[in-house]
């Protein structure tokens, strides 16, 4: 392989990676929110799929990559508020009610591309005026450096935290749990919605059927890997997408041998780092104090 | 006289969540333009309509009645299990292997060898995240996550790769030998209805046994009931809790049974419609008992039945109709606060703050 061949293998690989860990980083900023504030989101995954539907939808009535976006938070957020109904203010147990809500997006996106296109497959093909270029790449980046500088310098980052692991000491300063969690939980689903939505309208050109392909848990596993951090939450997203971009471009190439490389290999390489991770094996990931534990007004 | 009422409220409270679910589900239906009414019909017809029907019923209801004891015992053990659909799938894969391997054992000896093969693979997968949880403090809850994605990783490896299937296009493996099918039974037309079933019931009897007549099962809800007080009685918590994921990753892998030996007499990629998931929902409808988990896995065998005809039955409304309607009946069984207020007419915010 020459020189020059193996830096044009690089830049595109850079490149695809970039691409691919951007509905990861939208998602993990999203479970970053709600974790930290004390609620395990495992509905991402579902928040994803339906903003990745509404992104779509819109994308292809109005012909703007933007209002598809808007479309998809705003799907994204609906679906959270849905979820924080039963898990903030019923107390529903989060992991069964997120289980729950992974199943109604996976069956309401195509009931309701049936009712709209005729079809439970997908929604029609965007033209590539339509789509994303590279747009989300930035913004996911932003939202990086944002997350970041709010969780660690701001007030209300304090309060996020607080609710996460001391939720009783916040409340005794006067500020309502409920009332910071519902804000976390929201702004979840708007990121995950987003997350979705760099899925359908700039990585692909359709919404397809359970698109979303357990990227929402691939999420949730960056923001474990990153220890519920956001700069190392994003190197971990990159990881994952690095992963992801080398599985594909391996797809049937054949590097020793005569069979193609196992790529099935290569896809599982970042769960079983967070397992190793989640073990100890490479440093300790703690999860926040109050992680999981409804919140009941004394 | 409010201890009786809550008793009874309680024993009511999965038919209602039930209930609520169908309720709003089919009114969903209406959006869509369908009539509910001739929805519901749909639904019960097809799941009850003829012989066929039920035996298809039950067959659904087979792999549910596993997984949703997978997710039951160690909830009683106070562990989440969400990794059914991984260890059904390495199970599945595990039956499927000996009978590729080993094509040529003769009945019985060979469905036996297969079961074995599909509860200890499936045993092992749930053995890990137990191992973890006990030794080294990791949430379970994302590590059974996480070998879902890993043993989609290697059913799919060894599917394409090692045991594929030279005849076909299809992503599955090669054949099992004849010595290890089980047969249908004969009373249900075409439907697949093998003596995994039976195998799944007598599962649950025995799990029943095992949780409430033993004395390790007691150790292990003890241990779910109140990890400090179980240890400080005496108990090996993390022994129980390796025990309970075990026990559930073998059940979740006997899923294979059915499918394998019973149904398509091979390993197909992707044949499970997240059994492993909906056993879940099996299991919270269930209250986490054996009998319930089978009355449970009987109505969602019937959902998923009852709405698979509505793809050509109606305009508009799909089977992707079962997802929502189970989504629905898990979210009005969860929701503690919501029973509180039916129970006992306080407000549902906060658990009763007035």
């Amino acid at each position: 392989m020459s020189d020059t061949g193996f830096l044009a293998i690089l830049i595109q690989m850079v490149g695809s990676t970039l691409r691919v860990s951007t509905p990861l980083l939208f998602a993990s900023l999203g479970g970053l929110m709600s974790e930290r504030s004390g609620v395990v989101n495992i509905a991402l995954e579902g928040m994803m799929l339906i903003g990745a539907f509404a992104a779509a939808t819109v994308a292809f009535v109005t012909h703007s990559p933007w209002l598809g976006a808007a479309a998809g938070m705003g799907a994204g957020l609906l679906l959270a508020a849905c979820y924080g109904l039963f898990v903030i203010q019923l107390r529903a147990d989060q992991i069964v009610a997120g289980t729950a809500i992974n199943m109604l997006a996976a069956g309401i996106t195509p009931f309701l591309s049936k009712i709209f296109f005729e079809s439970t497959g997908s929604t029609p093909s965007l033209p590539l005026d339509d789509r994303f270029q590279s747009a989300p790449i930035w913004i996911a980046w932003i939202l990086v450096i944002v997350c970041w500088a709010w969780v660690n310098f701001t007030p209300t980052g304090v309060w996020l935290r607080f609710a996460g692991e001391k939720p009783e000491a916040l409340q005794s300063a006067g500020i309502s749990v409920i009332r910071v969690r519902w804000c976390a939980v929201l702004a979840s689903g708007v990121l995950a919605g987003l997350g979705g939505a760099s899925l359908s309208i700039f990585l692909a050109s359709s919404f397809s059927r359970n698109m979303t392909a357990g990227r929402g848990f691939m999420a949730l596993a960056a923001l474990i890997f990153g220890k519920w951090r956001p700069g190392p939450t994003a190197v971990a997203c990159l990881l994952f997408g690095f992963a992801d971009a080398l599985q594909i471009r391996l797809q049937g190439v054949v590097l020793w041998g005569t069979e193609p490389v196992p790529v099935q290999f290569i896809q599982i390489l970042p769960y079983i780092a967070t397992v190793l991770v989640l073990a100890g094996a490479v440093g300790k990931s703690r999860a926040p104090g109050a992680l999981g534990v409804a919140f009941k007004k004394g | 006289m409010t201890f009786l009422r809550s008793r009874i409220f309680r024993s009511l409270q999965p038919l209602l969540a039930v209930l609520i679910g169908l309720v709003i589900g089919l009114l969903i239906t209406r959006l869509a333009g369908e009539n509910p009414w001739h929805v519901l019909k749909i639904l019960i017809n097809s799941a009850f309509g003829s012989r066929y029907d039920i035996g298809m019923t039950l067959f659904y209801a087979t792999p549910l009645i596993l997984t949703g004891l997978a997710v039951a015992i160690p909830f009683q053990a106070g562990l989440f299990n969400i990794g059914a659909e991984g260890q059904l799938t390495l199970g599945a894969l595990a039956a499927a292997a000996v009978g590729c391997v080993f094509p040529d054992i003769p009945w019985p000896l060979a469905p036996v060898l297969a079961v074995l093969a599909a509860f200890f693979v499936g045993g092992f997968w749930g053995f890990i995240p137990g191992w973890l949880h006990a030794k080294r403090g990791s949430h379970e809850v994302i590590n059974t996550i996480m070998l879902n994605f890993i043993a989609a990783g290697i059913a799919s490896w060894v599917t394409l790769y090692v045991l594929k299937n030279p005849e076909s296009q299809n992503p599955e493996t090669k054949a099992v030998g004849a010595g290890y099918l089980i047969h249908h039974f004969q009373s249900f037309g075409d439907a697949p209805l093998s003596s995994a079933f039976v195998l799944a019931v007598v599962a649950a009897i025995l799990v029943s046994v095992f949780l409430w007549r033993t004395v390790l099962g007691f150790q292990l809800r003890a241990v779910g009931q109140g990890e400090s007080a179980a240890r400080t009685a005496g108990i090996d918590s993390g022994k129980m809790k390796i025990i309970a994921m075990f026990l559930a990753g073998g059940l979740a892998g006997l899923v294979g049974v059915g499918e394998v030996l019973g149904n398509a007499g091979r390993f197909r990629l992707g044949f499970s419609p997240e059994y492993g998931f909906i056993g879940i929902a099996v299991a919270l409808l269930g209250k986490n008992r054996p009998a319930g988990v089978v009355a449970a896995a009987l109505l969602f065998g019937a959902l998923h039945k009852g709405t698979s005809d509505l793809d050509l039955e109606t305009e508009n409304v799909t089977r992707d109709l079962s997802l929502i309607l189970q989504a629905l009946i898990i979210l009005s069984v969860s929701a503690v606060g919501l029973w509180d207020w039916f129970n006992k007419g306080r407000p549902m915010v906060n658990g009763g703050r007035t």
